[in-house]
């Protein structure tokens, strides 16, 4: 199937030894742990206990105040030491952050990787992907125009599209109304475990955590995480 | 709300038009009295009617067509490669840690007046200057200065390049502003996990999320490229110079006909800055439909990057030429005796400053009383203004504000000529009060600009938490908003000082020649005097707006340390 952004070597997620520390105070401290291509695995906690900046940290992007330790690999390559851009890990945040001065198909396009080369192999990706999402003949619309639901489901096709090799998701729905929410959710398990990648969800929503099946890993504050 | 202070509060409803009254009749007024006479009509030297006499005589002069070619190169080129090499170097500092820091460190060169900065830049980059002193004669094998010209060199290269040491940190400092208003860090974050690095994901996903903001001060950078006068008359060429220097210098000549063609000039001048401003526009569309086209095209690696550390690498050389014109020009303002091909000067005395300052002590005193001045009537403005839009819980500024920017378009000689001449009749030119008013047209907008953001997004809350412990609007404003923003507003008020601190052509035409300022005297100066006595002014030029800087960043942060000692 010639879905968008399909993962070519999709593999196991797995972070060995992490410890990640700010100004004295440790947020995580020997955590390790394996996701399996096409597993989600859920990660909950209280406010402020470090569940964001260990994303951060997988994806490259954390913060040089954190002080950080332990190795990230992703389909058995060590990625600790690459920079966000050549690390393939797809990310999800609260907000959809569709980039407002692009129209929903130039986010897509944005996104998708560059192994889709010329124009009309491009387009028929980001139009495969919006039939995909329920939004066909989307593509020339102002992100501003969408509902919060289609604004979430084209922010999760563009992660896609630039072909991951592993999902992260901070807390996705948090902002959607309790009707959407369930739909958005059933949308992005749908789609994103049909490519068999591992998944990190981040959540305080107890229904989050059953929909996506998984394994749950308690952070508590400081202390190692239970599951 | 009680009787008393609804009256207060109607007064402070005119607040907006009288603050855009302030600098858009002076304006309007003055273009009307220099478009009068492009067209023949200024009865006092026997224009009775209309006739297109100063345009022939305008196209007829010798070098005219120069004149207006050379206008465009240096105006396109000064505000084109500024506005790139300021983007081009934000983008290659995002994702650097220090990026913040470094745009704080250009505030000095903000502070200092425009003329001042191309003093200090001839003296570096004229054919007797520092760099070629540095190499000579070991390496050029220069006994005499080289017979080239530099300074004033015929394509305005010069004049480009005083032009964009000094506008390139103005368009970081405005990008930084405009940075903190949309998420950049969000949006880096998110393009780098598609696989784009830090430069090329801010200039993809961050860039044109901020052009909206960004465009006006890129669109000032032109108008006021394209009309400048003063750094003009310091690094430009001289014969034929740039549209703006030619009106002045006939509106200047002993022979009061000449000012029927400048008036001309002075009127084709804001022709040229509209066309201008339209074939921007213009272009700003082609970019935007290339830039999408490009951005869906998804390449990861672009020579964008390059280009962006190409920018990054020269903003740092400008820095570093900027850095040796202030101190080319203190060196020379205390040497004894500089001969030329000698890198350094035979001897290093205070003698000249102390021969000087009495000549200094004049301007120097009319410089900061007519900053002073117009600086608080600004902030007076600027605060009524910002205070009424809060009462009245409108959601933004008011339509008329954007006017604000009026200033920072029209060129000055349109307008300066025309209200002199107003001025003169009303028998108020060389008066204190009119070169004052004259400057709060320049400072206002600054003022305004520059404290309008801290003012709006303070949280409305403390206001409402003292209101509701009883205290009058007037109390919340005095005792609760000014002190919570009295950072942003010492910076505003240095800002502002600093604008009236490098005004030349307002100070000149207001103050009918009569009012000097260390401005005027400077870049009057520049032309011929010894380069000691020059640098004395410049360095005093610099001086003055730099204290009141230093002033404002240190003040308020002493009163909050002073405020917080006792808790840990
Ligand atoms: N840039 C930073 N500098 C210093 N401390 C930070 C920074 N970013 C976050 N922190 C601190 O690090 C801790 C962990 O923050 P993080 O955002 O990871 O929490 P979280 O578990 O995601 O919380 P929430 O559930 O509220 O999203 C918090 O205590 C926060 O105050
Ligand atoms: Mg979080």
């Amino acid at each position: 199937m010639a879905t968008a952004g399909h993962a070519v070597n999709a593999g196991a997620l797995a972070l060995e030894g992490v410890r990640i520390a700010i100004g004295g105070r440790t947020l995580v401290d020997g955590l390790d742990l394996s996701i399996g291509a096409g597993e989600c695995v859920t990660l909950m906690g209280p406010s402020g206990c470090g569940k964001s900046t260990l994303l951060a940290f997988v994806a490259g992007s954390m913060d040089a105040a954190f002080d950080a330790r332990g190795r990230v690999l992703a389909g058995g390559d060590d990625i600790t030491a690459l920079p966000p851009e050549r690390r393939r890990i797809g990310i999800l945040f609260q907000d959809d952050l569709l980039f407002p001065h692009l129209t929903v198909g130039g986010n897509l396009a944005f996104a998708l990787h560059e192994r889709a080369r010329g124009r009309d192999e491009r387009r028929a990706r980001i139009a495969a992907a919006l039939a995909e999402a329920d939004l066909a003949g989307f593509a020339d619309r102002d992100p501003a125009t969408l509902s919060g639901g289609q604004r979430a489901r084209v922010a999760l096709m563009r992660t896609l599209l630039a072909g991951p090799r592993a999902l992260l998701l901070d807390e996705p729905f948090n902002k959607l109304d309790a009707q959407l929410r369930g739909e958005v959710r059933r949308f992005v398990f749908d789609h994103a475990l049909e490519r068999s990648i591992p998944i990190l969800l981040v959540t305080h929503d107890e229904a989050d955590a059953r929909a996506a099946g998984g394994r749950v890993l308690r952070f508590g504050d400081g202390g190692p995480p239970r599951s | 709300m009680g009787p008393a202070s609804a009256g207060r509060f109607r007064a402070l409803a005119w607040a907006p038009a009288l603050t855009v009254a302030s600098f858009a009749l002076p304006i309007a007024a003055g273009l009307a009295g220099t478009l009068a006479p492009a067209f023949g009509y200024l009865p006092t030297i026997g224009g009775t009617h209309a006739s297109l006499g100063p345009w022939r005589e305008l196209f007829a002069s010798p070098g005219f067509a120069t004149s207006v070619r050379l206008t465009l190169a240096t105006g396109f080129a000064s505000a084109l490669l500024s506005a790139f090499l300021a983007f081009g170097f934000c983008a290659w500092a995002s994702g650097r840690a220090w990026g913040p820091r470094a745009a704080a460190w250009l505030a000095p060169i903000l502070a200092t007046p425009h003329s001042a900065f191309a003093i200090g830049l001839a003296f570096v980059v004229a054919p007797s200057g520092w760099a070629v002193r540095a190499v000579s004669p070991w390496l050029t094998g220069f006994d005499v200065p080289p017979d080239v010209a530099t300074v004033g060199h015929p394509s305005g290269a010069a004049l480009v390049l005083g032009l964009v040491v000094k506008e390139v940190p103005y368009l970081v400092l405005m990008t930084t502003a405009a940075l903190a208003q949309v998420r950049t860090h969000e949006h880096l974050a998110l393009a780098r996990s598609f696989g784009y690095g830090p430069r090329e994901a801010w200039i993809r996903a961050v860039l044109p999320q901020i052009w909206r903001q960004v465009r006006l001060p890129v669109l000032a950078v032109l108008a006021y490229s394209l009309s400048v006068v003063d750094v003009a008359l310091v690094l430009g060429p001289g014969n034929p110079p740039t549209l703006a220097v030619l009106a002045v210098r006939w509106f200047a000549d002993a022979d009061v006909r000449l000012w029927f063609p400048a008036a001309a000039a002075a009127a084709l001048q804001l022709a040229v800055v509209a066309a201008s401003i339209a074939l921007f526009v213009a272009l700003e569309r082609i970019v935007a439909r290339a830039g999408r086209r490009i951005v869906e095209r998804g390449r990861r690696e672009s020579p964008l990057s390059w280009l962006a550390a190409g920018a990054a690498a020269t903003v740092a050389t400008l820095c570093a030429l900027a850095c040796a014109a202030m101190a080319g020009m203190a060196l020379w303002s205390v040497a004894t005796q500089w001969r030329f091909p000698d890198a350094w000067p035979a001897g290093l005395s205070l003698d000249g400053w102390t021969r000087r300052l009495a000549d200094i002590a004049l301007p120097a005193w009319n410089t900061v009383a007519i900053g002073a001045l117009a600086t608080f009537v600004a902030l007076a403005l600027t605060l009524a203004c910002l205070e009424a839009e809060q009462r009245q819980r409108r959601a933004g500024p008011p339509p008329a504000l954007t006017l604000l920017y009026l200033p920072l378009i029209v060129p000055q000689v349109a307008f300066l000529f025309g209200a002199q001449v107003l001025l003169v009749r009303a028998g108020a030119d060389g008066a204190l009060v009119s070169v004052v008013w004259a400057h709060l047209i320049y400072v206002l907008p600054y003022l305004f600009l520059s404290l309008a953001d801290p003012w709006r997004a303070l949280d409305p809350r403390y206001a409402r938490a003292a209101a509701s412990l009883g205290a009058s609007p007037a109390r919340v404003f005095f005792a609760v908003k000014v002190p919570i923003l009295a950072k942003p507003v010492a910076i505003a008020c240095a800002v502002a000082f600093a604008v009236s601190a490098g005004q030349y052509l307002p100070t000149l035409f207001a103050g009918n020649g009569r009012v000097p300022t260390l401005t005027t005297e400077a870049v009057t100066l520049s032309a011929g005097a010894d380069r000691r006595v020059i640098g004395a002014w410049a360095v005093m030029q610099a001086l003055v707006p730099l204290a009141v800087y230093v002033a404002a960043v240190l003040l308020p942060s002493r009163a909050g340390a002073w405020r917080r000692r006792d808790t840990p």
